[in-house]
């Protein structure tokens, strides 16, 4: 009997082997796609098992993890749910993953960055369970709670800099939600709520959606001019009340079809003004598309996208294919796509003399126990225009305000910069309205754009008197200490 | 503690046959240390302090092996040293498995269990009672031949009580296995699985001749007489009546395999292995068309994710288990075994894959490999045909149940409701293990005892030492 037991005793080596190789195959090769399968909730439950670190806006927590008696350990809390949203994001492993700074900066708060090492190791020898770090924003919440005030009831977006470094003050987009609700443990309750919120809710119009950008990017047609040399603010150019787009019977008109000097020459300052279309359309043409594009592109409308560390949809003013799309694109529509972010970057960069900052929105990094491991060092990202062409630029933009379409973003006492913008989107749906500016002119401490999605008036009804109150707002909260 | 070489028994017998049992005896300190530092790893990382109850289980664990250590030292001095301490690995592994969910399970409290891990240990003692008590009755173990008949009875009788009795009783998670008195549960199954292994070595090592004679040649194979086709039909038809009346495909599976391998050894005929295969296919293809359960069973091996929510929900929280623990595993107490379904019992080889890793999953195959070839080698070297049969069907039956399981398990293979022997938690698995082994120990005694113990040579008249004559 012994041949065919030895038989056995290879089969039964033969049938384990299969064993060791298929365990293998699950433990190394299908390792990874099973730990990172949406369904495997034991990386996501163990996140629920640490304390997340927090992040904190001025001193206060808008997102932090409490200790619960349940199944999972911590649970986020977001005191300022809806006014922070935009930010934060939610916090859903169990269910819908996580959106935000909960997504962008996990590392940090789930203690698992590099910088954290250190104290994971010390937490090894102590048994206590590894905790994550806290993120300090750069937002004012003065101005972040009238940026949400004056978004309320439309659906829209307000970004708010400080020009001279690039750190976010305000990042708004309503309609918001609770994140709370997002981020809870009860799975049911979360698909419940989720499926009440729409795209509206859920997308951050301030940086992830591209609009029509209108009469805010003459700024940038007017930096190309003046940075030619050819140009001042005084320079007077044509502005026909009606313009037949070269190569074409389209003619294009101004604003409710009205004349902006009585269809004479105007000067350049004039013409930002009263945002003459059909005098920037020709100034595009004349200027050409490579100079536009160029200046498009040196602020930061290079379709590349940023991170803040949010991702920042890039921005672009599109294909060009003759002078009459030119034109159009010189004006701000045709193919012009922009965030409401790269509109307050446009602002700050007039404002900070030429110099466009990076912006930011994580002040610093702090370890569990609170020391700084990473403070953000503001940085240079372009240098578009001259701070002489600055200077002409905060001249004409001071009287957009003072006199023309920005009249309602006026402070008394103190000199705003700005421009407005109407964008049409389609025929029977309302324009888009926008509003950049910073103040106050001379020294300014804050550019904005704001952004109101369908608004139905013009960007001068709209979207100035939203950021005269973040203005406001956060000159108030300067003065005040 | 006496070396191979002091052995008073061995030099008595002026041979050179080592006992080993020295061997056996450090391996299995080895296994005691190791389950012990497991058991204080899993306190301190899962509840970061020593519980008291640890000094009691080091205790009574380390006083088990010892007991069955001196039973064979005294009793079967010449078994086969790897057996035991295999089992005391293994046995440990899943008592350290067992208590880490027990905490896991009271941490996410509600559905608490409570206190499986002693429960466990109070099996294993039984078991190693049993243990002992085989070793003790069962001096030689050609004296199960006799009991045979007696057994085969039992054994039909073990495996058809849960068939019998009403759902209330024996039904648990749709098999109807068990007999549920009180609260415990016993599955006889387990036991009259080797009831009928002693049967199957009596009655093939009696009828092998016969069997084995040829009617005819086909494509190389002899084929047996077709009258001999009564006793693996037979073997058939209980195993299909096992699926049917208790839902069990992994008894049904592993009955039918042990007796056909068994069958095969016997006569040395590969045509039963093929017979064999037939009969398999076609009941496997009848069970597919006529059962539900089966059915599930097949689809959900061959697609788990796209039954993630129902059926296929343990097998694949037991890959993301697997997965996630990748090489080296979560460590003792980091993970989350407790998300599968069942971890205590069926899916305990996941945890083990989980918060070992692969390492620690492969060294517990492997171990289990080094158990069955240490009892196919005793096998291959007792001398008589009902001590080989016998070896051979008890270790294959180890063999096969751990290939099914952690095939299963693995999504290598079906899962089945078999449990992982000694691992997992379940006392009649347990038990009937540890009786399986008692055997196995026994037959490799008389597998590597000195045939009948040679008279001392007399010693040459020149060395010889003066004598003095006594009355």
């Amino acid at each position: 009997m012994n041949a065919p037991l030895r038989r056995v005793a290879i089969s039964v080596l033969v049938l384990f082997t299969l064993l060791i190789v298929n365990v293998n195959i699950i433990q190394v090769v299908r390792a990874g796609d099973l730990r990172d399968n949406p369904r495997n909730t034991r990386v996501l439950a163990d996140q629920f098992d640490r304390e997340r670190g927090s992040i904190v806006v001025d001193g206060n927590e808008i997102a932090l993890s409490v200790p619960t008696d349940g199944r999972l350990r911590y649970l986020r809390q977001y005191p300022q749910g809806e006014l922070y949203a935009p930010v934060t994001g939610y916090y859903s492993p169990l269910v819908y993953g996580n959106t935000g700074l909960e997504r962008e900066a996990n590392a940090i708060l789930s203690g698992s960055d590099p910088r954290l090492t250190l104290f994971r190791l010390g937490d090894l020898f102590t048994g206590r369970d590894p905790a994550g770090g806290n993120i300090q924003l750069t937002l004012e919440p003065a101005a972040q709670q009238a940026a949400m005030e004056g978004l309320a009831g439309v659906t829209g977006a307000v970004v708010a800099l400080d020009p001279r470094t690039g750190a976010v003050l305000a990042l708004a987009s309503t309609p918001s939600y609770d994140p709370e609700k997002l981020s809870s443990h009860d799975p049911a309750a979360i698909r419940e709520y989720r499926s009440q919120l729409g795209e509206a809710e859920l997308r951050n119009h301030a940086i992830s959606d591209r609009y029509q950008a209108g009469s805010i990017f003459k700024v940038i047609v007017a930096a190309a001019a003046l940075a030619t040399g050819d140009y001042t603010p005084a320079t007077t150019i044509p502005a026909p009340d009606v313009l037949t787009l070269p190569g074409t019977s389209t003619t294009l008109r101004n604003y409710g079809n009205s004349s902006c000097n009585g269809g004479a020459d105007q000067s350049l300052i004039d013409a930002l003004t009263v945002s003459c279309n059909t005098a920037f359309a020709q100034l595009g043409i004349d200027l050409g598309e490579e100079r536009i594009r160029d200046m498009a592109e040196a602020f930061g409308m290079d379709d590349e996208g940023l991170e803040i560390p949010l991702d920042v949809a890039g921005s672009t003013i599109g294909d060009i294919e003759n002078d009459a799309q030119l034109g159009q694109t010189s004006i701000g529509q045709f193919n012009v796509a922009m965030t409401p972010m790269q509109a307050a970057m446009i602002a700050a960069t007039v404002a900070n003399d030429g110099t466009l900052m990076r912006p930011y929105l994580v002040d610093s990094v702090q370890a569990p126990d609170l020391r700084v491991i990473d403070q953000t060092e503001p940085e240079q990202l372009a240098e578009p225009i001259s701070s002489d062409v600055a200077g002409q630029l905060t001249e004409m933009m001071t009287s957009v305000v003072a006199e023309g379409s920005g009249r309602r973003a006026g402070i008394s006492g103190v000199q705003v910069a700005g421009k407005t913008g109407t964008a049409q989107v389609s025929e029977g749906v309302d324009d888009h309205n926008w509003f950049i500016g910073f103040a106050p002119a001379e020294d300014p401490t804050i550019a904005v754009a704001v952004f109101v999605a369908n608004g139905g008036g013009t960007g001068g009804d709209t979207s100035a008197p939203i950021a005269r109150q973040v203005i406001e707002a956060h000159l108030a909260a300067q003065g005040g200490g | 503690m006496s070396g191979p070489g002091t052995d008073p028994r061995a030099s008595a017998a002026g041979t050179s046959t080592p006992t080993r049992r020295n061997t056996e005896l450090a391996l299995l300190g080895f296994a005691v240390v190791l389950t012990i530092t497991a058991q204080c790893i899993v306190d301190i990382t899962v509840t970061g302090s020593l519980s008291p109850e640890i000094a009691t289980f080091s205790l009574w664990y380390t006083a088990l092996w010892v007991v069955a250590h001196l039973v064979v030292r005294r009793w079967a001095a010449y078994a086969d040293p790897l057996l035991l301490p295999c089992v005391a690995v293994l046995v440990g592994l899943g008592l350290t498995m067992i208590h880490r969910l027990d905490i896991a399970a009271s941490q996410v409290g509600g559905e608490s269990t409570g206190e499986d891990a002693p429960v466990q240990l109070l099996w294993a003692t039984i078991g190693l009672a049993l243990f002992v008590a085989v070793l003790l009755i069962v001096r030689d173990h050609r004296m199960l031949a006799r009991l045979a008949y007696t057994l085969a009875l039992l054994g039909l009788v073990l495996l058809a009580i849960p068939a019998a009795l009403p759902s209330s009783i024996s039904e648990v998670n749709g098999a109807k296995l068990w007999i549920r008195v009180g609260g415990f549960s016993i599955q006889p199954g387990e036991f009259a699985k080797i009831c009928l292994i002693v049967f199957f070595a009596a009655y093939l090592v009696e009828k092998r001749d016969v069997l084995a004679l040829a009617s005819r040649r086909v494509l190389r194979l002899e084929l047996p007489r077709g009258r001999d086709l009564g006793p693996v039909l037979a073997a058939w038809v209980v195993s299909i009546l096992v699926l049917v009346f208790e839902r069990d495909l992994g008894s049904s599976l592993l009955l039918f395999g042990i007796f056909v391998v068994m069958l095969y050894v016997a006569t040395e005929r590969a045509s039963w292995l093929v017979i064999g295969l037939l009969l398999f296919a076609g009941g496997a293809f009848l069970a597919y068309q006529l059962f539900g359960h089966v059915r599930v069973r097949v689809d959900t091996w061959l697609d788990p994710f796209a039954y993630a929510d129902e059926g296929g929900y343990q097998i694949v929280q037991s890959l993301f288990g697997l997965g996630t623990g990748g090489l080296f595993g979560a460590g003792l107490g980091g993970g989350r075994p407790d998300q599968v379904p069942v971890a205590k019992s069926d899916f305990i080889a996941a945890a083990i894959g989980e918060e070992l890793g692969l390492f620690g999953l492969v060294a517990v195959i492997v171990l289990y490999l080094i158990l069955v070839e240490r009892g196919l080698r005793t096998s291959l070297i007792v001398r008589d045909g009902f001590g080989k049969l016998l070896a051979a069907g008890l270790s294959f039956a180890v063999a096969w149940q751990v290939f099914v399981v952690l095939g299963g398990v693995t999504g290598l293979l079906p899962l089945t409701g078999l449990t992982t022997p000694f691992l997992a938690y379940g006392g009649s698995s347990l038990v009937a293990n540890f009786g399986l082994v008692a055997l196995l120990v026994r037959i490799s005694d008389a597998a590597r005892r000195p045939s009948a113990p040679p008279p001392a040579p007399p010693p040459k008249l020149v060395d010889a030492p003066t004598e003095v004559v006594r009355p």
